[in-house]
């Protein structure tokens, strides 16, 4: 009984069905374990969470200038930015919105960076679903492919005060 | 039970006219004891309702058709549900539990009676410190409040007076043990239950310690003393504690389902060894599982990311496997032995159904191992994550096994507390016999909606998936909002749940029947079976091994087909 003081001669060793079940299920541990550093190694989607230290008036200079080398149109008032292929893009989330709209050609590796102005945010790729964090004073690094075209919504999903739900974006894929 | 009842020394080291004999299981009370797990027990359902309402609201403002409240009353009443549900509610509640298992099965007086008062009376201040707080306005950061985000420094001191008073009954539950094993009350090993209180107790000291790392700076920070505090440090410190208290409630939980086996269908543990051996494993593997909260944050890399996901979190993941079989099986081998030994599950289909104790713990044992064990892993891995991280997926996770597991857990141990601990009689039983059924389907319904609703990407803490206002339109496949649709009706369903226990224990608690002087009435006949003369094997056990294949069947493929899914993706590293 659980609730009474147990026999002397407690400590033994499990039998028949348990030990069965204990093995297979310390098998299924295993493999669970083994299948994140297989999928960082040989799998394509990882969040390796590559980032650096970046004051906010920093991250925004480099957003500006970003901006200013690279628009090539503009949507609902905000500019719409082509990372050159291979090059950095640079994103960025504040109290509600994500600046600018970001382009890429579907195919081509980028480094999208982002960082936010104010509070903690969320990166969410829709209708994909991938999700990263965003932190102020953290530059996070995603080194990311597109494989698909299309408009693509961000929205965050980390709250942010009362506007939170008006807080979206774009990345446009060609 | 006699047998074992007559091998403890009568007398422990009770002062006179402090104990009393339990009339139902002989068991002696320390009257002390009793009078502080009435006081946490009564507190703890006072915040369930609070918690409760407030979750109502929640889930028919994310519900689309109905959309209740307005945005700001939204994340208020998210922050209040939170608090209550996950802290204050569960935390009074362990409290008790703690309390229970330390003096009534070791037979001792509890350490120290001023100790208790201070417990109690911190964590009930700090508690309506904290309501106030959000209701004044000025502390609309959700649970979590992930600086920068700031609340009134009222808000914080107040989660800190919680943790301390909480801190004050754990350790006056150390020095209970201490006492006991000093006075020699009891022989032996203590017993299971207390074995598993006791790592929920070992556990719940680091988290608190925790959470007085984090809480304090950042009270300081609310007050203007601290001009900064990092957000990455922030988060991981404060899953140390947000996370790890969960596993505090998991401890509870286990060593709660193992003492309603042997009240409801008197089982004992197959193996006490291995039973022991996986609450060892909890205490020592799951201390960074914290991580998992991390996966897709900046500031940690992969090998920190995939280290403590794995190591730690897997070799918790199996004490949980462990307990997913010895629990069911346990119930096997005693309602075999009482003459249900013919079939796989002869012994399942006759168990006490209609017993609140055994339902509500039994649909506890299901809903976390299928709904919150197999969920929590995947979601917890560390690539599959990015499908995850807050979406909708993770509170669909955390609701089938902090609410459809451990609440559910302690709302059938109540069954056992109102009429051995407050000694009244429930009122209106055939309602206290659906109550579990009502909770358990209701969460589960809710908790299904969301889980799909998050796979289609709905986040979670959100007033507005038409993200009205917003400078871009945007929203979610028809799908998701049937599924929002199902969330709804599965949170409704279990508020009534939720409300039916609540007013069954106030009921029984403050105008019941006192039962003094004469055993509990039993929630079922005791059961009796074919009465097969054959020996039952204590070791043989194949519908609980059909069960747990079952499960490890649906765990794989919910596993791969989410790696599956996730090889879909964009490529991102």
């Amino acid at each position: 009984m659980s609730i009474y003081n147990p026999p002397e001669g407690w400590l033994q060793a499990p039998k028949g069905p348990e030990r069965l079940w204990i093995g297979l299920a310390l098998i299924w541990c295993i493999v669970m374990s083994l299948a994140m550093p297989y999928w960082h190694f040989y799998g394509k989607q990882n969040a390796s969470g590559e980032s650096y230290r970046v004051s906010a008036v920093d991250y925004g200079t480099r957003v500006r200038q970003f901006v200013e080398a690279n628009t090539v149109g503009e949507a609902s008032g905000i500019p719409i930015v082509e990372i050159p292929p291979g090059g950095d893009g640079y994103l960025l989330a504040r109290m509600w919105s994500f600046y600018p709209v970001i382009k890429m050609k579907m195919g081509q590796t980028y480094r999208l960076h982002i960082s936010s102005m104010d509070l903690q945010h969320g990166f969410s790729l829709q209708p994909l679903n991938m999700n990263f964090q965003v932190l102020p004073g953290y530059d996070h690094v995603l080194t990311i492919t597109p494989t698909s075209t299309g408009v693509f919504p961000i929205i965050c999903n980390e709250f942010c005060g009362i506007g939170h739900h008006m807080m979206t974006g774009r990345i446009i894929v060609e | 039970m006699a047998s074992a009842v007559e091998s403890l020394p009568i007398l422990g080291n009770h002062p006179t006219d402090q104990v009393r004999a339990c009339d139902t299981t002989t068991l002696p009370v320390c009257l002390t004891a009793q009078k502080f797990i009435k006081l946490h027990a009564v507190a703890a359902v006072v915040f369930l309702l609070i918690g409760g309402i407030a979750a109502l609201t929640l889930g028919l403002t994310r519900w689309p058709a109905v959309h209740l409240l307005d945005a700001q009353w939204y994340y208020r009443l998210l922050t209040l549900h939170g608090l209550n549900m996950l802290i204050f509610w569960i935390l009074n509640f362990e409290i008790a539990v703690l309390y229970f298992a330390s003096t009534v099965l070791l037979n001792t007086r509890l350490a120290s009676k001023s100790a208790a008062w201070v417990g109690l009376v911190m964590m009930t201040v700090g508690a309506i410190m904290v309501d106030a707080a959000i209701f004044g306005g000025k502390s609309d950061v959700l649970m979590t409040s992930y600086v920068p985000l700031k609340a009134s420094p009222w808000f914080y001191l107040g989660i800190i007076l919680v943790a301390v008073g909480t801190l004050v009954g754990v350790i006056n539950y150390f020095a209970t043990i201490y006492i006991a094993k000093r006075d020699q009350t009891y022989k032996g090993s203590v017993p299971l239950v207390v074995f598993g209180a006791t790592a929920a107790a070992i556990i719940a000291v680091v988290t608190l310690l925790h959470g007085a790392v984090v809480m304090i700076p950042t009270l300081l920070w609310s007050m203007g003393i601290i001009e900064n505090i990092d957000p990455a440090w922030y988060r991981i410190t404060w899953w140390g504690l947000g996370h790890m208290s969960q596993q505090v409630n998991v401890c509870a939980m286990v060593s709660i389902w193992y003492l309603l086996g042997t009240l409801t269908v008197g089982s004992k543990p197959l193996n006490q060894a291995v039973c022991r051996g996986a609450f060892v494993l909890y205490i020592l593997f799951i201390n960074v599982a914290s991580a998992h909260h991390l996966l897709v944050d900046p500031g940690t890399g992969s090998v920190w990311k995939i280290w403590n996901t794995s190591y730690a979190m897997y070799l918790a993941v199996l004490a949980s496997m462990i307990h997913g079989f010895t629990v069911p099986a346990s119930i096997e081998v005693a309602m075999r032995k009482k003459g249900f030994n013919r079939g796989l599950f002869g012994w399942l289909a006759n168990a006490p159904w209609s017993n609140p104790g055994f339902s509500g713990f039994f649909l506890s044992l299901v809903i976390f191992g299928f709904g919150g064990g197999i969920t929590g892993v995947t979601l917890g891995t560390q690539q599959i994550n990015i499908m995850a991280h807050n979406t909708l997926r993770i509170p669909g996770h955390f609701h089938v096994t902090v609410v459809g597991g451990t609440t559910l857990a302690f709302m059938a141990i109540t069954y056992y507390i109102v009429p051995l601990i407050f000694q009244k009689d429930f009122y209106a039983k055939a309602l206290c016999r659906i109550q579990p059924y009502l909770f358990g389907g209701g969460i589960t319904l809710m908790a299904l909606g969301m889980s799909f609703a998050g796979s289609y990407g709905v986040p979670r803490r959100h007033w507005d998936i038409e993200f009205t206002g917003g400078l871009f339109a945007t929203g979610f496949d028809a799908g998701a909002h049937v599924m929002l649709g199902i969330m709804g009706v599965g949170a409704v369903i279990a508020f009534l749940g939720l409300l039916l226990y609540c007013l069954l224990v106030v009921a029984a608690v403050f105008f019941g029947r006192p039962v003094e002087g004469k055993p509990m009435e039993a929630w079922n006949e005791e059961p009796r079976g074919q009465i097969d003369a054959e020996e039952v094997d204590e070791h043989k056990t194949p519908g609980t091994l059909v069960i747990v294949f079952v499960f490890l069947t649906a765990f794989a493929v919910y596993y791969f087909a989410n790696w599956m899914w996730l090889s879909d993706l964009w490529e991102v590293r």
